[in-house]
């Protein structure tokens, strides 16, 4: 704030007129920048439409989301014309009981099967209809009936959880769903946690206590207790690690690639090594193309050649990474100290030996530490490019948002990858500290 | 290195210092070798991994590497009549691409001024809860941006907010860390005497924090809304909105609509250059250039 200016003496209202108006314009920015900013914004939220995205929005899916991040559903269906009744977690073949076991909370007395739900809340299966108990309100009663389904309720006004049609009933309590088709019937029952992650309901050692799989592990089974959790169809652990190896594998050849790629390059980028203006230029528009064209579009032109796949995703990265690198690098090139290049040159070295001894252990750790940042940002950037270019978890994940129905898959994948970016971030972050204090020096 | 203070034996002591410095540098050279090796053997083993996971091979697929850009290349240059029309076409969502980084920019970089206040040491309005702001900030960088989108757009269905809260959220955690080492290199002075007359936390942060750091925070906000460009372009093509978006349809109708890939290629391109080229010269001029510019 202080403007010194020691020349001609100033009049004490010229100074006065001067400070005036250095407060006007501080006054005119301090209110103006906020002001242009806030009418951005409301440019913004009607050029996004957020209106119209309120009126779209359909929260109903949000609660599906949270609900089935922390527990599953076990759907219980029966086919209205053959009258068989499966049993299956999250509805979905591979998690069926196998025939003629059923969940404890289900209880089969001859024609008529039972469902407890929580809270007093029971279904039961009659062969020729369904009865649902719900305290507090009565008992509703469906049945298939020609095209549709007929169904009787309490007296009184209609509450709002059960949505009726003539084709259609269904009845959702916070103790579960009840769907009445003419086809079928179903009910959902929800139970907290993330069930059959562990081994599926085939598996032997399904339902066991973990002492008990201890037990059986050290006396010889830990293969096959392995092998039922690694092959497990319901969470594909399996599957799952390999497309986490290849997601950092993506980052690692990417970024790592583009830093022995970009190295050479940058000594000709850089003002100091390469007196040609021709080819420093060169160089630089290099660069700037590689960065310019974005990692998305380099994985759409990459993928036409190469497949999708996670080799795709690694040039990508290392083409867009090249262009940063370089530009990096040969700025740091140009801080380089010359008294130490010179000193190695008093000693009657050659070009590069020059380079060797009198760069590279200069630069080592600060360009390390910049390719080590890169790394760790990179894993996060494979994740999206996977999700483009098909290798990954990145492409897991969107196939599981996609089917719009395994959100504990969804859950379990994003929780992976935070971790793996995690710990990404705290290796380089170690390695970076160890670089810049200590050790410094140690350069291969 | 060694100490030199016993002068006595001295041709000794000078053999001695050359072996052990000899020796020493077999070592470090060992070592470097060592290392060396296991890096060349984990690029080959990864490369090779990568390249039979694919679903072509890298040496199948490098003589067609030129194939693409020249298909898309060859069908604009026949219809190099039509590029002002496209360009034109695609306009409004670049200019979509650009609103979502610039809102995502804007309001990551409040959320990450907040926090980063609230997170460095002598400015903390709560200093026990430190520990609890950082974890935050560590947690919302290391979030993808595509997962929350996705998330997102499931919700509230496709289009430019998803996006924009996604690459907001990351940009919270990204720039709050920024911020607050900008932060901790600020005096604390201004805060203090600030405070001796009784002002607020938000009159001692907006009256003695944010002048001090307000080039540096820009000059990060800067470079943030030139990631954050390339973020959202990213972003459109899983189905945020944007010029993304209008790729992968242009790019899935294929042969006949190459002419509209190109212009969106032509555009995406120009802008990223462009932002690049005046972000560095902004920053430039915040981190070193004149000092009157401060005070803004």
């Amino acid at each position: 704030m202080t403007m010194l200016s020691a020349s001609a003496p100033l009049s004490a209202d010229d100074l006065k007129s001067r400070a005036e108006g250095m407060f006007r314009t501080k006054r005119l920015w301090s209110f103006g920048l906020p002001a242009l900013v806030l009418a951005y914004l409301v440019y913004a939220f009607f050029a996004f439409d957020v209106p119209g995205l309120i009126d779209r929005a359909r929260p109903e899916n949000g609660a599906i989301l949270v609900r089935d991040t922390y527990s599953y559903k076990t759907h219980v269906e029966r086919d209205n014309r053959t009258g068989e009744i499966t049993f299956a977690i999250e509805g979905e073949r591979k998690g069926e009981y196998p025939e003629g076991t059923y969940p404890d909370w289900v209880s089969v007395d001859g024609d008529v099967t039972t469902v407890t739900l929580p809270k007093g809340h029971e279904v039961r299966y009659y062969p020729d209809h369904v009865e649902y108990d719900v305290p507090g309100y009565g008992t509703i009663s469906a049945k298939s009936e020609g095209r549709g389904v007929e169904a009787t309720y309490p007296d009184g006004p209609m509450p709002d959880f059960i949505s009726a049609a003539r084709n259609r009933v269904m009845v959702t309590t916070d103790a579960g769903r009840v769907t009445i088709t003419r086809n079928r019937t179903e009910v959902f029952r929800y139970a907290m946690g993330w069930e059959l992650f562990f081994f599926t309901l085939d598996s032997p050692y399904h339902g066991m206590a973990p002492g008990a799989l201890l037990s059986r592990a050290t006396s010889g089974e830990a293969g096959e207790i392995w092998d039922d959790f690694w092959h497990n169809e319901m969470w594909r652990h399996s599957d799952v690690a390999w497309a986490i190896v290849e997601t950092v594998l993506m980052a690692f050849l990417g970024t790592f690639g583009a830093a022995i790629v970009a190295l050479p390059l940058a000594f000709l980028a850089a003002r100091n090594f390469t007196p040609l203006v021709v080819v420093r230029q060169l160089c630089r528009r290099i660069f700037d193309l590689c960065r310019g064209v974005d990692a998305l579009i380099w994985t759409i032109v990459l993928a036409r050649a190469f497949g999708p796949g996670p080799l795709t995703g690694s040039l990508a990265i290392l083409l867009t990474d090249t262009g940063s690198f370089g530009k990096m690098f040969s700025e740091a090139l140009e801080n380089v100290d010359e008294k130490q290049i010179e000193g190695v040159r008093s000693t009657g070295a050659r070009a590069v030996q020059r380079y060797r001894f009198g760069v590279i252990p200069q630069v080592t750790p600060v360009l390390l530490s910049q390719v080590l940042y890169f790394f760790e940002s990179n894993t996060r950037s494979a994740t999206v490019i996977g999700a483009i270019t098909g290798g990954g978890i990145g492409l897991m994940l969107t196939q599981a948002m996609i089917t719009q129905k395994d959100w504990e898959e969804v859950t379990y994948y994003i929780i992976l990858i935070v971790l793996v970016v995690m710990l990404m971030d705290w290796l380089s972050g170690i390695l970076r500290r160890r670089l810049i204090s200590g050790g410094g020096e140690g350069g291969h | 290195m060694a100490d030199q203070t016993a002068a006595p034996a001295y041709g000794s002591a000078t053999a001695h210092i050359r072996e052990s410095y000899i020796a020493q540098t077999r070592r470090k050279r060992i070592y470097g070798a060592v290392l060396l090796a296991i890096f060349v053997a984990l690029m080959a083993g990864g490369f090779i991994t990568a390249d039979e996971r694919n679903a072509g091979g890298f040496w199948e697929g490098l003589h067609q590497i030129f194939d693409f850009p020249a298909a898309v290349l060859s069908e604009a240059g026949e219809k190099i009549g039509r590029l002002p029309e496209n360009l034109l076409e695609y306009l409004p969502a670049l200019i979509e691409t650009i609103n979502i980084a610039a809102v995502a920019t804007l309001v990551g970089a409040f959320g990450g001024a907040v926090l980063s206040m609230l997170s460095t040491r002598g400015m903390a309005l709560w200093p026990r809860l430190i520990p609890l702001w950082r974890r935050m900030m560590d947690i919302m960088r290391a979030i993808p941006e595509i997962v929350i989108a996705l998330i997102l757009i499931f919700v509230l269905g496709g289009g430019p907010v998803p996006a924009m809260i996604a690459i907001a959220f990351h940009t919270v955690g990204a720039l709050g860390k920024l911020f607050s080492e900008v932060n901790e290199n600020a005096s604390l002075k201004p805060v203090d005497g600030l405070a001796s007359v009784g002002a607020t936390w938000t009159q001692r942060m907006l009256l003695g924090v944010v002048p001090q750091v307000a080039p540096n925070w820009l000059s990060y906000a800067l470079l943030r809304f030139e990631i954050n460009i390339r973020a959202s372009a990213i972003l459109g093509f899983v189905g945020a909105g944007g010029i993304g978006y209008e790729l992968k349809n242009a790019m899935a109708w294929g042969v006949g609509r190459y002419d509209q890939a190109a212009a969106i290629f032509l555009l995406l391109f120009i802008t990223i250059v462009a932002v690049d080229q005046i972000g560095s010269a902004l920053r430039d001029r915040l981190t070193h250039g004149s000092r009157k510019d401060l005070l803004a």
